[in-house]
C-alpha cells in the first residue's frame, strides 16, 4: 500500500505543479540555486538512494570533496523561512523535506541526528590551505619552528 | 555539474572509490577499490593518525581541550529527563592519577584511544562500530542499533549513549538519541587538512601537550618524539596499540 502510494505521490510530483490546478497535491516549496542537472524529477525518485550511497563514501572512505548529495548541501537551496525570516526545522510542516513526506506518510529519520537548517558554521566546510592557522600544513611548520629554536638554545 | 541520472551504476561506483578491474576469466572481473594516490582526499591506508599526550606539560585546572570539543561537536548540554552527570557525553575527560607512595598527582585527557585492534569494533553486532583506513576508530549511526555493547567492551569508557533528544546539531557532528558516540579525532577537520579542536585548544592555552600527527610517517614530530622519549599506551598489557599515547603519566 506504501509503495502504490509513493509510487502515486511521484506520479503526482512529476506534473508540474501549481497549488490551484492540482488540488490537494502538496506545493513544493520554491528553491534557490543552480537548479539540478538530472531535474527535479530525478531528484524526487532518488534522493534516498544518493544520500544513502554518499552517505557511506564520506562516513567511510573519508571522501570529503567529491560529495553531491549531502544534507548540508540541500539546504543551501531548500530552504523554507517563516514570518520572521528563520528557515524553520523539521518540526515545522512547512520544511522542505516534510511537505512531501507529510503526503506520502514516509517519515524520515535523518533528523534525530542531522540539523534540518542551514548552519552558520561555515569553517570546516573547504579543504583547509596552508595559510589557516589550524591547518595540518602549518601546525607542522610551527612544530618544525619550535623545533630548531630548540635545537639553537640547546647548542 | 556531472549528471547523476546519466551515470551508470558502474560509473557511481567508480566516482565513489577508485577501482581497478582485473579480468580473470571471460566474464568474471575483479574489481579492487582503494589506493591512496588515486584520491588524496579521502581516508588514506598510508596513515594513521594519532595523539601523543604529555602529562607533565598538562596543566591540572586547564580543560581547554574539553570545552574546544563541546563547542566543536556540539555535546554536552543535552539535557532532558535524562539528564544527570552519569547519562552525560563525555567523548573528552580530564584525569587525574596520584600516586599513592610520592603523592605526585598528573593530569590528562583521555578520549576514544583510537585503538588499532578496537574490542568496540569487535563486539559490535551490526558493523556500526568501525574503523578507517587511517586508523581513526568512528561510529556509523546510521545503521547503530544503541545495543551499547561497545561502551561495555572499550576499557577506556570512551564511549557514550545519547539519552535525549538532540535539536539543531553541529554540521560538525551528527549525534542523536539512541546510539553511541565518541571522539572522532575530529574527522570532519582531518579530512579537510585541518588539526583536531583539542590540538588547536591546547596549543592556544599555552601548554601545548598534545601533539598530533601522523604514526605511519618516522619524519613526523611524533613518530620522531615516540621514538626518542618513552611513552606509554593505556592499558597496554591489553595489546590494542591505541593511536594515543601518553609521556610522564
Ligand atoms: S578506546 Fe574504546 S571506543 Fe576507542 S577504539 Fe578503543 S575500544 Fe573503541
Ligand atoms: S551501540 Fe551501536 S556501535 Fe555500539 S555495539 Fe551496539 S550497534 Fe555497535
Amino acid at each position: 500500500m506504501r509503495l502504490i502510494l509513493a509510487f502515486l505521490v511521484l506520479l503526482g510530483l512529476s506534473l508540474p505543479l501549481h497549488a490551484d490546478d492540482h488540488e490537494g497535491l502538496p506545493a513544493v516549496p520554491k528553491a534557490t540555486g543552480e537548479p539540478h542537472p538530472e531535474g527535479n524529477e530525478y531528484w524526487r525518485k532518488n534522493h534516498m538512494t544518493l544520500l544513502l550511497h554518499d552517505r557511506d563514501l564520506t562516513l567511510r572512505e573519508g571522501e570529503r570533496e567529491d560529495i553531491r548529495a549531502s544534507l548540508e548541501s540541500c539546504f543551501d537551496c531548500h530552504t523554507v523561512k517563516d514570518e520572521a525570516g528563520e528557515a524553520v526545522t523539521i518540526e515545522d510542516e512547512r520544511h522542505f523535506c516534510r511537505v512531501c513526506h507529510d503526503y506520502a506518510a514516509v517519515k524520515p529519520d535523518c533528523f534525530t541526528c542531522h540539523r534540518s537548517t542551514p548552519s552558520d558554521n561555515v569553517a570546516n566546510r573547504l579543504m583547509a590551505t596552508p595559510e589557516e592557522p589550524n591547518s595540518i600544513a602549518a601546525y607542522l611548520e610551527r612544530l618544525k619552528a619550535l623545533e630548531a629554536d630548540e635545537s639553537e638554545a640547546s647548542q | 555539474m556531472t549528471n547523476r541520472a546519466e551515470m551508470t551504476r558502474r560509473d557511481i561506483l567508480k566516482s565513489g572509490a577508485a577501482v581497478a578491474t582485473l579480468t580473470l576469466a571471460p566474464g568474471v572481473t575483479l574489481m579492487t577499490f582503494g589506493g591512496s594516490e588515486a584520491n588524496a582526499a579521502r581516508a588514506d591506508a598510508g596513515k594513521r593518525w594519532g595523539l601523543l599526550i604529555d602529562a607533565n606539560k598538562c596543566a591540572a585546572d586547564c580543560s581547554a581541550c574539553v570545552t574546544a570539543c563541546k563547542t566543536e561537536n556540539g555535546w554536552g548540554n543535552d539535557g532532558g529527563e535524562h539528564s544527570g552527570p552519569e547519562t552525560e557525553s563525555a567523548w573528552i575527560r580530564k584525569v587525574t592519577l596520584r600516586d599513592k607512595h610520592t603523592g605526585r598527582q598528573v593530569s590528562a585527557p583521555v578520549m576514544c584511544q583510537h585503538c588499532e585492534s578496537p574490542p568496540c569494533v569487535d563486539v559490535c553486532p551490526t558493523g556500526a562500530s568501525m574503523q578507517r583506513v587511517d586508523g581513526i576508530v568512528l561510529v556509523d549511526k546510521h545503521i547503530c542499533i544503541g545495543c551499547r555493547y561497545c561502551m561495555m567492551a572499550c576499557p577506556f569508557k570512551a564511549r557514550s549513549f545519547v539519552h535525549s533528544d538532540v535539536p539543531e546539531q553541529s554540521v560538525n557532528a551528527p549525534r542523536g538519541k539512541g546510539v553511541v558516540e565518541s571522539c572522532t579525532l575530529c574527522v570532519h577537520r582531518v579530512d579537510r587538512g585541518r588539526i583536531p579542536a583539542c590540538v588547536e585548544a591546547c596549543e592556544a592555552s599555552g601548554n601545548s601537550a598534545i601533539l598530533f600527527g601522523d604514526l605511519k610517517d618516522p619524519e613526523s614530530p611524533i613518530s620522531r618524539a615516540l621514538k626518542q622519549y618513552s611513552s606509554i599506551a593505556l592499558r597496554a598489557d591489553l595489546e590494542l596499540n591505541p593511536g594515543v599515547r601518553y609521556q610522564n603519566l
